[in-house]
């Protein structure tokens, strides 16, 4: 026992030494730019190139400007609105497909084609996929316009590009697209995670296939499914690649998105950095907030699957010492 | 029992399997227009935009993108060194700073891993601005490298690697490593490593497809054309010099989703059973 314990400390050195170069890159490529991001938010720094800067006398400026800001207030309404149209049948979707896919009774064939054509959207590059639906909702020629007037739904073209009422609709739509396979593939993973035993056992007392997912599968999945909800509110807030490309934030700001406002306003225009930092941090706060609920979260689930571990270990060496007669400590 | 509703479990599979048919067509039927598209000129898409016969203009449409701003050969060389770099930068410490949770006994291991928990969700485009004048100042706007080496510290990647390593690496090797002589790095690079080869895959796959389909970051630091990385050439294409051209619009799309169809169709066993696993993201 003593000499175990000498050696894990003469080894311990290389725990920290092989954490240097993880520690290091940290430090310098996501602390310091967001120490720096957080200090330009105080600050009065504008101008392409321009990397000279004094702090405000009024150090709050650029968080009230920003607060007061229209575009911006209406950026956050954008985001939340975008999110929650795609997140919601997302969710919903996902949950229906799980029930059907994870169901004994069904037994659906051909699940593994069904989720590699599902998870399809996510891999591909979204500014591909903004291009691509830019051009299927095409004006005056667009295969979206081409198949509404065919079937008679509308008498003529419909300028998408240029309709603010669907904008929003059209970008929540790719995002539900890309995101819905995902998020029962990860249901899926955490149904089949609960302990089959419980399943079985509602199938004696001759549960039916609604009372089981509503009663027993729902309930053992709400960890998961706060997990994909948060991960999903942390994307979501930073939504970018598809409204950036697809319209810019327009037409008339219908997908301005909180990080498509930030980054017009720091690398586009008048290069405003100071106040796109003041943004940054305000998106970042909420950020911050949703991880601590996921690392809450997470650490619990973790200590208590250590803890399982630990208790498995200690039955099963009481049941050897048992066995051998105390010989093995 | 099952034969009384098997009657009801018919319909309700025709539904469905139905439903999935539907869902199948709607993730591949963009695609696929893209496919068609791509060899139809400009005046057969202005009179029929949706059509499933391929026509005859794949060249004539290769010819019209010659020359201009799209570039997909630059874009996918760009790409691929700055997505190739990260992910093997990625693999490698992210495997060693797991490694140094996994192995070893020291103070600050708890601490760290917590650390490393907390930081794990938050993106880095939300402090793309400081990253921005960070490089500025040190003069690394176009420039890879701004791209490649923050790779190094990918919270979730060792993350993944340490939620492996706990199930999979056997501690009595490296014990047995130490009693034959070897020196500590020496055992992580030739026996820890290789051992990790499963888990090594699946994240590689995953932080490759991020760091390719990266556009915010990219969007910043890169400036000059030359620099482009795919996604970067992709958003060219809504230019108005490709305001009419309708066909090689669709043809550059599809070299950009070409390279990850074959990857993903190739891998999906893989990849679908990366993303089951949970929280794996580059």
């Amino acid at each position: 026992m003593k000499l175990r314990r000498r050696k894990s400390i003469s080894y311990a050195k290389y725990g920290y030494y092989f954490s240097i170069p993880f520690v290091v890159a940290f430090l310098f490529f996501a602390l310091y730019p967001t120490i720096y991001t957080a200090l330009l938010g105080f600050t009065n720094s504008k101008g392409i190139g321009n990397v000279n800067w004094q702090f405000l006398s009024d150090p709050f400026r650029n968080f009230n400007v920003i607060l007061n800001n229209r575009s911006f207030r209406l950026s956050v309404i954008n985001t939340l609105h975008i999110w929650i149209v795609n997140f919601i049948p997302q969710i919903l979707l996902a949950l229906l497909l799980t029930a059907w896919f994870t169901s004994p009774s069904i037994k659906l064939r051909g699940q593994g084609a069904f989720k590699v054509m599902f998870y399809l959207p996510n891999i591909i590059t979204a500014a591909s996929i903004a291009i691509l639906f830019y051009a299927l909702f095409g004006y005056p020629t667009g295969p979206v316009n081409y198949l509404l007037q065919k079937l008679g739904i509308v008498d003529a073209a419909v300028p998408f590009e240029n309709l603010t009422s669907s904008a929003r609709y059209i970008v929540a739509f790719i995002q539900f697209w890309m995101w819905y396979g995902y998020t029962m593939i990860i249901l899926i993973s955490g149904v089949l995670g609960i302990n089959p035993q419980i399943f079985e056992a509602a199938e004696i007392d001759g549960a039916t296939n609604a009372q089981t997912f509503f009663r027993i599968t729902l309930p053992n999945l709400r960890t998961i499914l706060l997990y994909v909800l948060v991960t999903s509110m942390i994307g979501g807030l930073n939504m970018f690649d598809i409204p950036k490309v697809m319209y810019n934030g327009g037409p008339d700001s219908a997908t301005l998105t909180a990080s498509v406002f930030i980054f017009n306003q720091a690398f586009a225009g008048s290069y405003l950095y100071a106040r796109a930092s003041a943004a940054s941090m305000l998106v970042f706060i909420v950020i911050v907030c949703l991880s601590l609920v996921m690392f809450i979260l997470m650490r619990d689930k973790d200590e208590h699957q250590q803890q399982k571990a630990q208790r498995a270990l200690r039955r099963t060496q009481r049941k050897l010492r048992k066995s051998s007669g105390g010989a093995v400590a | 029992m099952r034969r009384k509703i098997s009657s009801g479990h018919v319909a309700f599979r025709i539904i469905a399997y139905t439903v999935c048919l539907l869902l199948a067509l709607l993730s591949i039927f963009p695609f696929v227009i893209m496919l068609i598209n791509m060899t139809r000129s400009t005046p057969e898409i202005q009179g029929a935009t949706l059509s499933l016969i391929p026509s005859t203009h794949f060249m004539d449409n290769i010819q019209i993108l010659d020359g201009k701003s799209f570039n997909a050969i630059i874009g996918f060389k760009n790409s691929f060194i700055i997505s190739a770099s990260a992910t093997l930068l990625t693999l490698y410490f992210s495997a060693l700073t797991a490694h140094a949770l996994i192995a070893y006994n020291w103070k600050m291991r708890k601490p760290f891993f917590t650390f490393i928990m907390a930081v794990m969700m938050i993106p880095a485009q939300i402090t793309g601005i400081g990253f921005f004048q960070f490089m500025y100042k040190i003069g690394m706007t176009n420039n890879f490298l701004p791209l490649i080496i923050p790779a190094m510290a990918a919270p979730a990647g060792v993350f993944f690697m340490r939620q492996f390593m706990l199930a999979s690496l056997p501690l009595d090797l490296l014990e047995a490593a130490r009693i034959d002589g070897a020196h500590e790095f020496y055992t992580f690079n030739r026996i820890v490593l290789p051992l990790m080869k499963p888990a090594l895959a699946t994240q590689g796959i995953f932080a490759f497809v991020t760091s390719w389909n990266a556009l915010f970051m990219p969007m910043v630091l890169l400036t000059s054309s030359a620099n482009y990385t795919m996604p970067l050439m992709v958003q060219l294409l809504r230019g108005d010099i490709y305001k009419t051209e309708y066909g090689a619009v669709y043809l550059a799309l599809t070299m950009t989703v070409l390279p990850l169809f074959i990857v993903y169709f190739s891998l999906s066993k893989y990849i679908i059973a990366g993303v089951a696993l949970g929280g794996v993201k580059g």
